[in-house]
């Protein structure tokens, strides 16, 4: 993987989020690189999602920055940032309930000015769920769901995929094939910032990870790093490393 | 000087009462998340029970306020919330809509029935007693007013800071499932909130009702309060109370220096509709004003299963079908019925409309009977009360141009805020435009003609009737065929997830504005067949009202199927047809229907049509729905 990159696919700067006077994030910096996983984690109300929000541009920021390849597009709107390339998904499903998994990821494909060789039945395949492109979403177990929506986000071929907690729901194969994926994609070129919950599969596939603790940026790092990072361990992990478990 | 006072003084008086009525409206739509569009209905029938009770009765005033306030609102409120409002906590905002413009209907009909038209008036309290400030005369009554709009001001504020069960409606606003985890029932808040809302309403209603000198009691006008009063909540942005009061006087001082004013500077028929226009300019102003709201991940997903779409050769083949029936009717139909089931295919076009905005897209408009009038107007002017195919595409455009600029200032804001403005705009284009006799003279209607084809003449009923039909099955199926398109597929994704829809790329807001525009251009065309049968547009048939039971006309036979658009067209033309040929209770026989669609939708999102039992027996090819074949239930995350 390239260690010295050119420009980010994303950068975050100071970036900070107030709700009713409790600040959900406190002067937050990150950076995800192209071709490489970004993994953020953190315990629950950590803020993970507010900053996804704030990045995908559905949620302003009380101050901060957001720049997606070296442009500041905190005044985008959420629309005009996608066409610069992000793409996301949602830790509660936002799927296009009345519609067909086909269906879904065909919205996605029409909104490109360029259609380029992909298809909705192509996507589908690659993330695993072609099986049931014909079943409207709302009927298709969680797992199912959240892998429409990731190929639905890959329909708009973005630069940078943020993914929210893809992998519950799936069981250990499946998050171990999507796991394969997310770095397929970054080896495309892509940049993926991914919030998961499960440990191994962030420690195994990302090459970078932040860790947020009650809105603030407690240590960013390899997996060998924040492994070793006592306030990680404090905050987050709860336990020392367990030195069986395969280094990244 | 003394002028200026006395405007202020009737400005702050009747903004107290849209105070409080906004503040019942606030505090029903944080609590419960349903919007009472009934709320004004609540005031109008509450302010009736009173005349009632004190006046054709004879009751003491004190005896009946008790009556009224604290157990004939609570017991409505409870009714309500028990048959028809829980079943919306949580529901889409067309749904909930839909449930409270019925319940709007059901108490007109109601009062329609029970108080037949005369004129009734309720006496000021202490009516004769004055007090002067600074040379300004001012009654008891509107000292009363005021000093009433303060104490609930400070009561509600104490109220939901410092007794329990306040702090718990408060709570739910934020949080239902975290306060239903602290061991607070929900649903028992929810019924303190339509309890509340309930007596806040009736309080206004009794209140201005001794106002209206010249109107007296009376049903729209009391209905439409809600207007001013969501008027006013919008400056609070539906939730602020504090804000909401100051909402509610400032549209009262706006209303009141209006007519004392503008009278000289603006066209002499426009100046007795100053009441009317004034809350909906303010509303479209505060919407200018009020911030734009995120798109936020609503978390929530479609469940149930739409409709499918008829194919192309399923939808020429249910028209076909559709145009042999008509034509079979033309021999079986009597004179009027004849004009009666031309102008309910007229309204089945319109309907239409409805498909595609609030069917499709989600998007509530209730003024599509306002564009009906608009392309009706634009023919006539156009054709000079003739005809004419430019006259058609010139009317087509023009409503085109003005849904976008309608639907403009709410489209940065939430669903409802469109149905909201919808509204208004409903409103103000009857009472400052369509029955002013300054731009429609002769009695409210401009003459239109019949549109034709060369070689086939329009001018017999029935010919005509068969037209409108061909006409009919010919927008249809271009609304299926846009259901199919890309275009189609966007608008349901847009109504599944803004958010998402967001995410890919496309502008919701615009997407919004193309599509509302296109359902007016649509109303348009309905309107030129429509008063093409009479031969007129008359200012009666686009009331707003008329737009409200046509929307859930068409919503109790399926707002997502071509199918339910011509039943809901055939039900509101025929409709008033049977209710006139029923004794003195017909005039409420609208509200009863509409109390049956209200039944069915918080049960049925797809209406008639989506009941399987009907769609299993009676399935006609192409245009009625088909149900998907049943799939397990959503797996919960």
């Amino acid at each position: 993987m390239p260690e010295m990159v050119e420009t980010s696919a994303l950068e975050v700067r100071g970036v900070s989020v107030t709700f009713g006077g409790i600040a959900a994030l406190q002067g937050v910096n990150l950076d995800v690189r192209p071709g490489e996983v970004t993994g953020l984690i953190g315990p629950n109300g950590a803020g993970k999602t507010t900053l996804f929000n704030v990045i995908s541009g559905l949620q302003r920021p009380d101050s901060g920055e957001v720049l997606l390849d070296g442009r500041d597009v905190t005044k985008l709107g959420t629309n005009r940032r996608a066409r610069l390339g992000l793409a996301r998904t949602f830790q509660r499903l936002e799927l296009f309930g009345s519609l067909s998994a086909r269906d879904n990821v065909q919205v996605g494909l029409d909104a490109r000015r360029d259609k380029g060789d992909l298809t909705a039945q192509g996507l589908l395949h690659r993330v695993g769920v072609s099986a049931d492109a014909d079943r409207q979403v709302s009927t298709l177990p969680t797992g199912e769901a959240r892998l429409v929506e990731l190929a639905r986000a890959l329909a708009i071929d973005p630069k940078l995929i943020l993914l929210d907690e893809p992998c519950s729901g799936l069981d250990d194969n499946e998050t171990h094939l999507l796991g394969n994926l997310l770095r397929e994609l970054a080896d495309e070129g892509r940049g993926v910032l991914l919030v998961e919950h499960d440990m191994s599969i962030v420690l195994t596939i990302c090459d970078r990870i932040f860790v947020l603790d009650f809105g603030e940026l407690i240590a960013s790092g390899t997996p060998a790093e924040i492994r070793r990072d006592p306030r990680v361990q404090a905050a987050y992990l709860g336990t020392a490393p367990d030195p069986s478990e395969p280094e990244a | 000087m003394t002028t200026f006072l006395t405007f202020t003084v009737i400005g702050i008086v009747s903004g107290a009462v849209y105070a409080i009525v906004a503040t019942g409206l606030v505090v029903t739509y944080t609590t419960t998340g349903v919007f009472n569009f009934a709320h004004g209905a609540v005031a109008m029938f509450a302010a009736f029970s009173y005349w009632q009770m004190t006046q054709s009765w004879g009751w003491n005033s004190l005896l009946a306020l008790v009556v009224v306030l604290f157990i004939e609102a609570p017991l409505l409120a409870l009714f309500v919330e028990e048959t028809y409002m829980r079943r919306l906590y949580g529901a889409t905002v067309v749904r909930s809509l839909m449930v409270s413009l019925g319940l709007l209907l059901i108490l007109v009909g109601l009062a329609q029935a029970i108080w037949p038209a005369e004129q009734r008036s309720l006496p000021e309290f202490f009516a004769g007693h004055t007090v002067s400030l600074f040379n300004v005369v001012i009654t008891y009554h509107q000292v009363i007013v005021v000093i009433v709009a303060i104490l609930i001001a400070i009561g509600l504020r104490i109220y939901l800071r410092q007794v329990r069960s306040g702090i718990a409606m408060r709570a739910v606003v934020d949080d239902p499932d975290l306060l239903a985890m602290a061991g607070a029932s929900p649903r028992r808040v929810a019924r303190s909130g339509w309890i509340l809302g309930f007596f806040l309403a009736a309080l206004a209603g009794i209140l201005i009702s001794p106002e209206l000198q010249v109107q007296g009691l009376d049903i729209n006008f009391l209905t439409l309060l809600v207007v001013n009063g969501y008027a006013a909540a919008i400056v609070g942005r539906l939730r602020n109370l504090p804000w909401t009061f100051a909402g509610g006087i400032a549209l009262g001082l706006a209303e009141a220096y209006a007519t004392g004013y503008l009278p000289g500077h603006i066209p002499v028929n426009l100046v007795s509709e100053i009441s009317v226009l004034t809350p909906v300019v303010f509303l479209f102003v505060a919407l200018l004003v009020v911030p734009s709201s995120r798109l936020r991940a609503v978390g929530r997903l479609t469940v149930a299963t739409p409709p499918r779409v008829a194919s192309l050769v399923e939808s020429i083949r249910g028209s076909v079908l559709f145009v042999a029936i008509a034509v079979g009717a033309t021999f079986v139909l009597g004179g009027s019925m004849i004009g009666s089931v031309t102008q309910g295919l007229a309204l089945g076009i319109v309907a239409l409309s409805l498909i595609l905005v609030t069917g499709y897209a989600g998007q509530v408009s209730l003024c599509q009977l306002t564009f009906m009038g608009i392309g009706a107007f634009v023919m006539s002017k156009v054709a000079s009360g003739g005809a004419s195919w430019w006259g058609l595409i010139i009317g087509v455009l023009v409503c085109a141009a003005v849904g976008a600029i309608v639907s403009l200032p709410a489209l940065r804001l939430q669903g409802l805020y469109l149905a909201l403005a919808t509204l208004a705009f409903a409103q103000a284009a009857y009472y400052g435009f369509f029955s002013n006799i300054s731009f429609i003279p002769q009695g409210g209607a401009v003459p239109v003609g019949r549109l034709s084809i060369p070689g086939i003449s329009t001018s017999g009923d029935k010919a005509y009737m068969v037209f409108v039909a061909v006409a009919f099955v010919l927008c249809a199926i271009g609304v299926l065929a846009i259901r199919r398109s890309v275009w189609g597929r966007r608008l349901v994704a847009l109504n599944d997830s803004p958010a998402a829809f967001a995410t890919l790329g496309m502008s919701p807001q615009l997407s919004k504005m193309l599509v509302f525009a296109a359902s007016a251009a649509l109303a348009g065309i309905g309107g030129v067949l429509y008063a093409g049968q009479p031969l007129a547009l008359n200012a009666n048939d686009v009331q707003m009202f008329a737009s409200l039971e046509l929307v859930l006309f068409v919503t109790i036979f399926g707002i997502r199927t071509v199918t339910g658009a011509a039943l809901g067209g055939l039900a509101a033309a025929l409709l008033p047809l049977a209710s006139s040929h029923l004794p003195w209770w017909g005039t409420g026989l609208t509200g009863v229907a509409a109390g049956v669609g209200i039944s069915l939708m918080a049960n049925v999102p797809d209406g008639v049509l989506g009941v399987p039992w009907l769609v299993r027996n009676v399935r006609i090819p192409g245009i009625s729905p088909r149900r998907a074949p049943s799939i397990e239930a959503v797996q919960g995350a």
